[in-house]
């Protein structure tokens, strides 16, 4: 397993309605755990996979969801083994979704 | 119509209870996390590949617990069986009208080896305790890695199984079988074949699950409110298991190896059930099944 950590600054989105999961650990496939966190601010992504040396594609894949949703006060944790980046992007919105869609209903 | 088969262990629970009425136990962001595939460098899920809580079926509180198939094939682990004997004993305490368990799992969680197999010992344990205490266990099993080994063992503890044509019930896997015993005991990659020793229809009429539904989540839904329904409102249908029970069963079972137990293929057993054209068995839909499997299936 690698462990990779990352953080963004400037976010102003706050998420309502966290925390939420998304996803599964399973070939191909990881699970997107996002909640709030006291973070000054930041947005801050843990992530473990099974998936060594890519760290420069987890980096670039992470700045564009940052570019896209400007979280403010988050914390993702990421389980993954071996998704590609196209799947882990679609999991991360897939769970800011998720979120923005569940505070809108009135759901928990 | 929703595929039971296709959707996550958590789409399912949403698909199954009441609207709204689903409230976790130690969520994800409990981390309640696997020990022994950190220690291994494997990956690790949150809830540990078993999603549990309360929830209401038409009002009626419940206790639920499902399996994540995609998760290490719903492997149960030391962590993942503590959950389920954690809600089977709070089952003891809350006196739901039912605990549904909606299993994927292909057993003990080999990496976890000893902790794996005592965590599916102490569930087996805590289900029949539940049962003991007039409370029944519903099994919804329609995912794709099925139940088997210890899993399998654990659904037939309890009460009521509903499955898909497109589940499957055993023990040994096929890969199992067909590595311990050889190709011509067993090719697991005839698939066919492993459907007629292990699928849904084949349990259906050997009376090993109580109701067959077509693989979507409002049937499967449907089907457990009608088990819940039977457990809790009929004097006669105790969820209790007692001896009479046991040896009604055992009677049952020592009968099927003497009406059934020199033949080797499925269809050979539905042909002797009356079952024709055995052939069409795997051909037919659903209802067209039913209806020609009700009068032929064994009860149990």
């Amino acid at each position: 397993m690698e462990h990779l950590r990352f953080e963004f600054q400037g976010g102003q989105r706050a998420l309502p309605s966290l925390p939420q999961i998304l996803g599964v650990v399973g070939s191909g496939n990881l699970e997107v755990l996002i909640e709030n966190a006291a973070l000054d601010g930041a947005c801050v992504v843990d992530v473990a996979t099974s998936a060594r040396g890519f760290e420069v594609i987890w980096q670039a894949v992470l700045f564009d969801f940052h570019a896209r949703w400007q979280l403010h006060n988050v914390r993702i944790a990421i389980n993954d083994v071996g998704a590609t980046p196209a799947v882990v992007s679609l999991r991360l919105d897939q769970a800011v979704q998720a979120s923005v869609a569940n505070s809108e209903t009135g759901a928990a | 119509m929703k595929s039971y088969l296709e959707a996550t262990a958590r789409q399912r629970i949403a698909q199954v209870v009441d609207a709204n009425s689903w409230q976790e136990i130690l969520p994800p962001s409990a981390r309640m996390i696997s020990p022994h595939l950190a220690q291994l460098d494997s990956p690790v899920a949150f809830d540990d590949g078993v999603v549990i809580g309360r929830a209401q079926m038409v009002g009626h509180n419940i206790l639920l617990a499902s399996q994540e198939g995609g998760f290490m094939g719903g492997a149960i682990g030391e962590v993942h069986g503590a959950k389920l004997v954690g809600l089977l004993r709070l089952a003891l305490l809350e006196k739901p009208k039912a605990v549904l368990l909606l299993l994927e799992s292909g057993g003990v969680r080999l990496h976890e080896a000893n902790a794996g197999l005592i965590a599916v010992a102490e569930v087996m344990r805590a289900l029949l305790e539940v049962r003991a205490n007039n409370i029944a266990v519903l099994v919804l099993n329609g995912g794709a890695n099925g139940c088997f080994g210890g899993a399998g063992i654990l659904a037939r503890c309890a009460n009521w199984i509903v499955m898909s044509e497109q589940a499957r019930l055993a023990m040994s896997g096929p890969e199992v079988i067909e590595s311990v015993q050889g190709v011509e005991e067993f090719d697991a990659r005839d698939k066919a074949l492993v459907w007629r020793t292990t699928g849904g229809k084949h349990r259906y009429l050997l009376g090993d699950c109580a109701a067959l539904v077509e693989d979507d989540c409002a049937a499967f839904r449907s089907a457990a409110i009608a088990a819940m329904e039977k457990f809790t409102t009929l004097a006669t249908s105790s969820p209790a298991l007692s001896l009479a029970d046991l040896e009604q069963e055992q009677a049952q079972l020592a009968q099927r190896i003497v009406d059934f137990g020199q033949m080797s293929e499925p269809m050979e057993i539905w042909r002797a059930l009356g079952v024709a054209p055995v052939e069409q068995v795997p051909l037919w839909d659903c209802a067209t099944f039913l209806a020609n499997a009700n009068a032929a299936r064994e009860s149990i």
